[in-house]
């Protein structure tokens, strides 16, 4: 099973980097740009886990690696469902 | 007192605050390898600043699950002493041994520099040698300083007394220019509730020769050293 993480900032916490790529796209002429909040991609491969395994592994890997709570919030969604072996 | 200075993969001021330790301050100091679990009897063990792990996925985020950290962690909870220093710092934070977490500087650039800080808590293990808003200058060396905690956790953290150090301006004010990373209440240092786990951004082991330009850093190493 093949699975995306995506991990942002929440909306509290101020995105500087966000925002520097908001203002380069405004300088390019871009102005219905109103705002952009940059995060990070994981793609994962899992294997040996059911969905519903899954469901329960995936947040806790995020809360406790690939996202800090504390600042961070994270979404994901599953890829690619595992092939059934015959 | 005995010191343990942490090598991390990536640290790169652990040659640093070992020197003003052992050679400046004449204390007995060892290295503490990161895969190893022996801590070996060592009264305070130190962070050093760097880029541990390559500060892959954010600053110290990997390097909290190094064997050597859970020895930290329990270490701490019986009342050891420990310093995070620039990187340690973050590694503290990941690790949940101080409260909040690090954004990109405000500007983001890595800042490299001297700033100047104000001695908010004069009463802890690691700053009893200095005067309660004493200033002190001291060099920064960071990409990721930018201290973050909700308003609820800074309203915590200013009843308890934890925040330590504050980037000021050279009057002592803590003005929005002195805070040179952006950092909420211009947080520089903080210490834990039970005042045994402190972290900071700025280099005390790079303030500590009067040949590198301020001898300012020496009062933290010097509290330790002296006890309270």
């Amino acid at each position: 099973m093949k699975v995306r993480i995506l991990v942002s900032f929440k909306e509290s916490v101020l995105d500087p980097q966000g925002q520097t790529v908001k203002n380069a796209l405004h300088t390019l002429g871009y102005h219905f740009i109103k705002d952009v909040r940059q995060g990070k991609v994981f793609e994962v491969e899992l294997e040996g886990v059911s969905k519903t395994e899954a469901q329960k592994l995936i947040p806790e890997i995020a809360d406790k690696v690939l996202a800090n709570p504390i600042i961070e919030k994270f979404s994901w969604q599953v890829l690619k469902e595992e092939e059934k072996v015959r | 007192m005995k010191f343990g200075v942490v090598i991390f993969p990536g640290s790169n001021c652990d040659y640093d605050t070992f020197f003003v330790l052992k050679e400046v301050l004449g204390q007995e100091t060892t290295f503490l390898w990161h895969k190893d679990h022996n801590l070996e009897n060592v009264n305070c063990v130190i962070l050093p600043g760097g880029f541990s792990y390559g500060d892959y996925l954010r600053s110290g985020a990997i390097a909290k699950f190094s064997p050597l950290m859970q020895e930290v962690r329990e270490f701490a909870a019986k009342g050891g002493l420990v310093l995070g220093i620039c990187n340690g710092f973050q590694v503290l934070l990941e690790l949940g041994l101080l409260p909040g977490a690090m954004l990109r500087n405000k500007n983001l650039k890595f800042l490299c520099e001297f700033v100047h800080l104000r001695v908010e808590n004069a009463k802890t293990r690691f700053t009893h040698k200095a005067r309660q808003r004493q200033i002190l200058r001291i060099p920064i060396a960071h990409f990721d300083g930018n201290y973050f905690a909700p308003p609820e956790l800074l309203r915590e953290l200013e009843k308890n007394n934890q925040i330590v150090l504050r980037y000021v301006d050279e009057k002592g004010e803590a003005t929005e220019e002195a805070n040179v990373n952006g950092s909420v209440s211009n947080i520089a240092g903080l210490i834990n509730k039970t005042g045994n786990v402190m972290g900071m951004m700025p280099h005390p082991e790079r303030a500590s020769e009067a040949l590198l330009g301020s001898t300012d850093g020496r009062m933290i190493f010097k509290s330790l050293i002296e006890r309270l």
